[in-house]
C-alpha cells in the first residue's frame, strides 16, 4: 500500500467512523448560511446605498445621507473582513454588553461588508440603465422611489447580476477566515479532521474539492438566471 | 387649462428660457416649432415640471405645479407625456406598461378610502383593479390595433408600434392634456405616418395636446394654434393659416423658407 493510499483510508476512517462527515455538513451548513445570509443583506444595504447615492442632491437630507453612506463604504472596503469580524465580535459586542453566537456574527458581518462592495456594483447597475426609463415613470406620474423599485431596479440587477454571481462566489470563499472569531466554517471542519488524524493532506485536498464544486454550481446557477430573466430581450 | 407666467429656466450659466408666457386652453391643440437649440423641449418639459423652472409659475387646473411643495406625482398623472425615445418600460410587458400607472394609482386610492372607512362597501380588492385596469388596456390597444403585442416586450415591437403604445400608455391614466415632445423625430420615415394619424385621431377626440414637432404638416393640418420659439423667447404665434402664409418676424421667415 502506497503512502498516499494509506493517507486515503486513514481519512476515510476518521470521516466516517469517527463522525468527521458530522463536522463537514456542520460546517458546510455555516459556510452557505453566512454566504447567503451576507449576500441577501448585502444586497439589501447596497441597493439602499445605491439609490442614496443617485438621489439628486439639492436638498440637505439626500447630502446627509450621502455622506454617512461615503463613510460607511469607505469604512468596510478599506478593512479587511478579518479586522471588521474581530472588531465586532471582541470589541463591539462585548462593549455593548450582548452575547451572540459566533456565525450570527459572522453572518451579520459579511451582510454589512458585501453591502458596501454591493453598492458599487447597484450604482453602476442603477446607472447603466436608460435615463428615459426614470422620466418615463416620473412623467406618468409614478414617484422616485416606486419608479426606481419597479422600473428601473429590475433592469439594474438584470445588468449586474453576473457581477453579483462573481460577489456571492467571493463571499463563499471569504468565509474561510469565520475561525478567526470561533464559527464552524468548511475550512474549521477539515482543519478537525486533519488535527484529529495528524494527517493533512487528505482533508485539505477534499475542503479545495468541495469548494470548487460550491463555485461551479453557483455559476451554474447565475447563468440559468440571467437566461430566464433576458426574456424581456427577445428579438433584440 | 396651463397658464405659464414669467417662466425662465437656466442650466448653470445658461440661460435656455426667457420669460415665457402663454396661457392654453382646453381642447387646443399647440403646435410648437423653431430650430434645434430654441428651448422648445426644455419650454415643453417645464410644463410638467421634468425640469424644474428656475422661476415663473405653470398653473395647472388652478394649482402652481413649479411650487416646490405641491405633490407633483398627482398632478402628472394627469398631464401625459410621450417622448422622443418612446421611454417605454424595456422589463415590462405591453400590457403591463399600459396597466403600470393606473394600477398604482388606483391601488393608493383604495387604501386611502380604507383608511377612512374601514368597512366601505366601494372598495375595490386589487384583484379587481387589475381586471378593469386589464380591460382598459386591452381597449386602448384594440383602439390601436395592436391587441396581439399585449404580451410583447418593448424590445419586440417597431418604433411607431412603440410610439403608439407610449401614447395609450399616457391615455390609460385619462389625462387632461398630452405633452409630446417629438413623437416621431426617432422614427423611421415609413413609421411616422402612423404615430400622427392616432395623434390626429386624439386631436378629433378633443384631446388638449401641445405638441413639439419638426412635421410642419401636422402643424398646419391639426393645429389651432402654432407657437414659433428662437433663443429662449416666444416670437410668434398665430392660427397655423396665418402662422404659414403670412408670417411677420424675419427669424420665422427666414426658418420657414428652410424648412417648407
Amino acid at each position: 500500500m502506497s503512502d498516499f493510499e494509506r493517507k486515503i483510508d486513514r481519512f476515510i476512517e476518521f470521516f466516517i467512523e469517527y463522525d468527521g462527515y458530522k463536522t463537514v455538513i456542520e460546517g458546510l451548513q455555516n459556510t452557505l448560511k453566512i454566504a447567503i445570509c451576507g449576500l441577501l443583506i448585502g444586497i439589501v444595504i447596497g441597493t439602499l446605498i445605491a439609490i442614496v447615492r443617485v438621489l439628486p442632491k439639492y436638498k440637505l437630507l439626500p447630502r446627509v445621507l450621502n455622506g454617512i453612506c461615503s463613510f460607511y463604504v469607505a469604512f468596510f472596503r478599506g478593512t479587511p473582513m478579518v479586522v471588521q469580524l474581530l472588531l465586532s465580535y471582541y470589541v463591539a459586542l462585548p462593549l455593548m454588553g450582548l452575547n451572540v453566537p459566533s456565525v450570527t456574527v459572522a453572518l451579520v458581518v459579511f451582510g454589512l461588508n458585501s453591502g458596501a462592495y454591493i453598492s458599487e456594483i447597484m450604482r453602476g447597475g442603477i446607472q447603466s440603465v436608460d435615463p428615459g426609463q426614470m422620466e418615463g415613470g416620473r412623467a406618468i406620474g409614478l414617484s422616485f422611489g416606486t419608479t426606481m423599485i419597479k422600473i428601473v431596479i429590475p433592469q439594474a440587477i438584470k445588468n449586474i447580476l453576473p457581477t453579483l454571481g462573481n460577489e456571492f462566489i467571493t463571499l463563499i470563499k471569504e468565509t474561510s477566515v469565520v475561525s478567526f472569531v470561533g464559527a464552524l466554517d468548511l475550512y474549521v471542519a477539515f482543519n478537525r479532521i486533519g488535527s484529529n488524524s495528524y494527517e493533512f493532506m487528505v482533508p485539505y485536498l477534499v475542503m479545495a474539492l468541495i469548494y470548487i464544486v460550491l463555485v461551479l454550481i453557483i455559476s451554474g446557477l447565475v447563468k440559468l438566471m440571467e437566461r430566464s430573466l433576458s426574456k424581456s430581450d427577445r428579438g433584440r | 387649462m396651463i397658464e405659464v407666467v414669467n417662466l425662465n429656466k437656466s442650466f448653470g450659466e445658461i440661460d435656455v428660457l426667457h420669460d415665457i408666457n402663454i396661457k392654453i386652453n382646453k381642447g387646443e391643440k399647440v403646435v410648437v416649432v423653431g430650430p434645434s437649440g430654441s428651448g422648445k423641449s426644455t419650454f415643453l418639459r417645464c410644463l410638467n415640471c421634468m425640469e424644474d423652472p428656475t422661476s415663473g409659475s405653470i398653473i395647472f387646473n388652478g394649482v402652481d405645479i413649479a411650487d416646490m411643495k405641491v405633490d407633483i406625482n398627482i398632478h402628472r398623472q394627469k398631464m401625459g407625456m410621450v417622448f422622443q425615445h418612446f421611454n417605454l418600460f424595456n422589463n415590462k410587458t405591453v400590457i403591463e406598461n399600459i396597466m403600470l400607472a393606473p394600477v398604482y394609482v388606483e391601488k393608493k386610492r383604495m387604501k386611502k378610502l380604507r383608511r377612512k372607512n374601514p368597512n366601505n362597501e366601494v372598495v375595490k380588492s386589487v384583484k379587481e383593479i387589475k381586471a378593469d385596469a386589464k380591460a382598459q388596456a386591452i381597449e386602448l390597444l384594440k383602439r390601436i390595433g395592436l391587441e396581439d403585442k399585449a404580451d410583447a416586450y418593448p424590445s419586440q415591437l417597431s418604433g411607431g408600434q412603440k410610439q403608439r403604445v407610449a401614447i395609450v400608455r399616457a391615455l390609460a391614466m385619462n389625462p387632461d392634456v398630452i405633452l409630446f415632445d417629438e413623437p416621431t423625430s426617432a422614427l423611421d420615415p415609413e413609421m411616422v405616418g402612423e404615430v400622427l394619424e392616432l395623434m390626429k385621431e386624439l386631436a378629433d377626440s378633443g384631446m388638449t395636446m401641445v405638441v413639439v414637432t419638426h412635421e410642419m404638416g401636422f402643424a398646419r393640418e391639426v393645429g389651432t394654434r402654432v407657437i414659433f420659439m428662437d433663443e429662449g423667447r416666444i416670437i410668434e404665434e398665430g392660427n397655423p393659416k396665418d402662422f404659414f402664409a403670412n408670417p411677420q418676424n424675419e427669424r420665422l421667415k427666414e426658418f420657414l423658407s428652410k424648412v417648407l
